[in-house]
């Protein structure tokens, strides 16, 4: 885990003081509210629908035992008693009073956290793989990388001002557990045919309204050149980007106008600037970084209590089967913990919660734990013998869902519950499809299935990328519900196909259902998942389960 | 009028020769700064670069890509440029800012003074392992 040095503690009591003067000076005149606006949002303050919201990072989603107990006292002290788990591995409060901020981001500072460039058109919080440092397929942690990013993207000079917000991801594994190719720009961590290791760039990917796949603009870029490299993009794109529409200025249309071999011969030219100004220090200083993300010296111990229970618990075998992940030490599992209680908010917890989870990451999980894109919470690290007892804690706190990648483990956005931007409600349609598939004890037999909703066109709810995706719109005043299929979040990332005419707010669920229906008709096996099915048989027989009223009238 | 901020705070224009002659460039936010440092004559001295609404950035950018390009001489930040800002444009390689009467005003030079500390609490300069690339 990252731990503060002194110069990072002294930026963040500056810029923690900084903003607390900013909100004097907006009460005062000496900032318009045009002008508070932008710093009040690279300092991770929103206005929400009915109130401010805060949005604090979880930087590449680690964070330790403490660090979450202070969110805890955040929710209680200066919010309803809960936070928010959001999709890019951040934790949003909902119903803080703007006089009250700056002494929640000086509570956080205590911990070592912050709400820098959370939003805004700034570099946002750099994000990675929910499980770095545990999986079993990853070349490296990638975390030391991320923070690396993290430091160079802070409060950078050219780039606190931009055309629109610049989202970064980081990856070092197999499997791509941080949705790369839907990040402005991703690093992909990587091994060349001679065994070196280095960086895969893609740009251009990005959801919203314009859903595009990232592009590898370069296939393998040497250690020391990473900094450089990023900074030429980004300069790049600051310079060149679209200003004249604010839907046409993320990177990803630049990169579609321009056309990638365009962008990457600016970027080859601006890196040749750009390099010589990196002399190696930020080298020294991810030597450094890596000796914060050492592995924890993993226990050793028989594991047999784990299979005995496994054996005699049913209800402990379900959660084993779904929550639990290979760990790179066969003595250990990865555990997620759902933040998706069927008919509960996906991504809220309690301030209960958080000091549960804190405390059980001090007793069973060496003091770590992980944020996930997908809005749960993970114990990267616990030793086999111990998750019974870890199981029968997280029953206590309503944490025991054995949910984790089925069809009721739903991203969804805080829709038109909370956001001003929202066309349509998210959550309630999220609580419904969970308790309706609890209700009909199939969740289990659908297996890995992976709906994600959006309560507008701005796609937070990563519903593009969704094996069902669900877009929530505003049609004359009414919500109405368009269905996509076959979308795929990881390094086979695919937009997912739209079905058809929209449903209204009580039609959706039954259209879901006839969807998951139709896909247990069609699966060759139980083995096959829905994305397996879909992609195998189309469009059409979906299409037909979800309009039948057509069908009929073809016939 | 307008007044110039530096690290010392408030103070008058000392730049007379004005932007009409070849000594001095004033640029557009939109300038392409590869074009433009192909095209910068040795006699200038003087480049003003303006910021249309300080939510621009693209000023910062083009700052930047003149030092590295190798640019000596003066560059000015013009237009709605707020305090918060005077770090940024140090640290991208502007010398000064100018900023209107009314914008000084609303701004008064302490809330200038208060960001003049640019060269602490620098991640870039950490980074880079050297100071920043302004002169």
């Amino acid at each position: 885990m990252y731990k503060y040095n002194d110069f990072d503690t002294a930026f963040v009591t500056e810029r923690n003081a900084q903003f607390r003067a900013q909100v004097a000076r907006r009460i005062d005149g000496s900032l318009t509210e045009d002008e508070f606006k932008p710093l009040r949002l690279m300092n991770g303050l929103y206005l929400q629908l009915h109130a401010y919201m805060l949005r604090v990072a979880v930087p590449y989603g680690s964070l330790n035992s403490a660090q979450m107990t202070q969110l805890a006292l955040l929710a209680e002290k200066w919010d309803k008693g809960y936070g928010h788990f959001t999709t890019r591995q951040n934790i949003q409060f909902n119903w803080p009073k703007l006089s009250d901020v700056p002494d929640m981001l000086d509570a956080l500072a205590e911990v070592g956290m912050h709400a820098i460039q959370t939003s805004g058109n700034t570099i946002r919080n750099v994000t990675s793989d929910h499980f770095a440092g545990a999986a079993a397929d990853e070349i490296e942690d990638p975390r030391p990388v991320a923070e690396l990013i993290r430091q160079w993207s802070t409060d950078h000079p050219e780039f606190q001002f931009m055309g629109r917000k610049f989202k970064i991801a980081v990856g070092a594994a197999a499997e791509d557990r941080a949705v790369l190719k839907a990040h402005d720009l991703a690093v992909r961590i990587v091994q060349n045919a001679t065994g070196e290791t280095g960086y895969q760039i893609l740009v251009g990917g990005g959801l919203g309204r314009t859903p595009m796949i990232g592009q590898v603009i370069n296939d393998f870029l040497p250690r020391a050149d990473l900094l450089p490299y990023i900074e030429s993009v980004v300069s790049v794109w600051n310079q060149i980007g679209r200003r004249d529409n604010k839907y046409k200025a993320r990177i990803k249309i630049t990169v579609h106008e321009h056309g990638i071999d365009d962008i990457r011969a600016r970027v080859a030219a601006r890196f040749a600037l750009i390099r010589p100004s990196f002399t190696g220090a930020d080298q020294e200083l991810l030597s450094e970084i890596k000796t914060h993300f050492a592995a924890p010296n993993f226990r050793s111990g028989s594991t047999e209590t784990y299979g005995a229970a496994y054996k005699a618990d049913p209800v402990f075998r379900a959660w084993a089967d779904t929550n639990l992940a290979e760990h790179r030490n066969e003595t250990h599992a990865i555990v997620t913990i759902s933040i998706k209680k069927h008919g509960a908010t996906p991504g809220d917890a309690s301030a209960d919660q958080m000091r549960a989870m804190a405390e059980l990451a001090a007793k069973y999980g060496y003091d770590e734990l992980r944020i996930s894109h997908q809005q749960n919470v993970i114990l990267p690290h616990v030793h086999k013998s111990d998750l019974p007892a870890l199981h029968a804690r997280l029953k206590q706190h309503d944490l025991a869902t054995a949910n984790i990648g089925l069809i009721s483990d739903i991203i969804a956005c805080p829709g038109m519950d909370y956001c001003a931007l929202a066309t349509a409600r998210a959550i309630p349609v999220a609580q419904q499809i969970a308790t309706r598939f609890d209700a009909l004890k199939l969740e289990h037999d659908i297996g890995h299935l992976q709906i994600k909703i959006s309560g507008c066109i701005n796609a937070c709810g990563h519903h593009h990328v969704a094996h069902i995706g669900i877009l929530g719109l505003d049609r004359a005043g009414v919500e109405n519900y368009q269905i996509t299929l076959g979308g795929d979040a990881t390094w086979t990332a695919n937009i997912g196909e739209r079905a058809g005419p929209g449903f209204a707010y009580d039609e959706i669920v039954p259209a879901v259902e006839r969807i998951v229906t139709a896909y247990l008709d069609l699966r060759t096996d139980a083995e096959e998942t829905f994305l397996e099915t879909f992609r195998r048989v189309g469009m059409a027989p979906f299409k037909a389960a979800l309009y039948p009223e057509a069908v009929k009238k073809v016939a | 009028m307008t007044v110039i901020v530096t690290d010392t705070g408030f103070g008058p224009d000392t730049w007379t020769a004005g932007y009409q002659d070849d000594t001095a460039l004033d640029l557009t936010s939109d300038t392409d700064p590869v074009l433009l440092v192909d095209r910068l004559a040795a006699q200038v001295q003087m480049i003003r670069i303006d910021f249309p609404s300080f939510a621009d950035g693209r000023g910062f950018t083009i700052a930047r890509q003149l030092r590295l390009s190798g640019y000596k001489g003066h560059i000015r930040a013009g237009g709605h440029v707020i305090a918060d800002q005077y770090a940024m444009a140090r640290r991208a390689g502007f010398d000064d800012v100018e900023i209107s009467d009314q914008l000084a005003a609303r701004q008064p030079e302490e809330q200038w003074l208060a960001r003049a500390n640019w060269q602490q609490h620098d991640y870039q300069a950490r980074m880079r392992g050297a100071a920043p690339a302004s002169a």
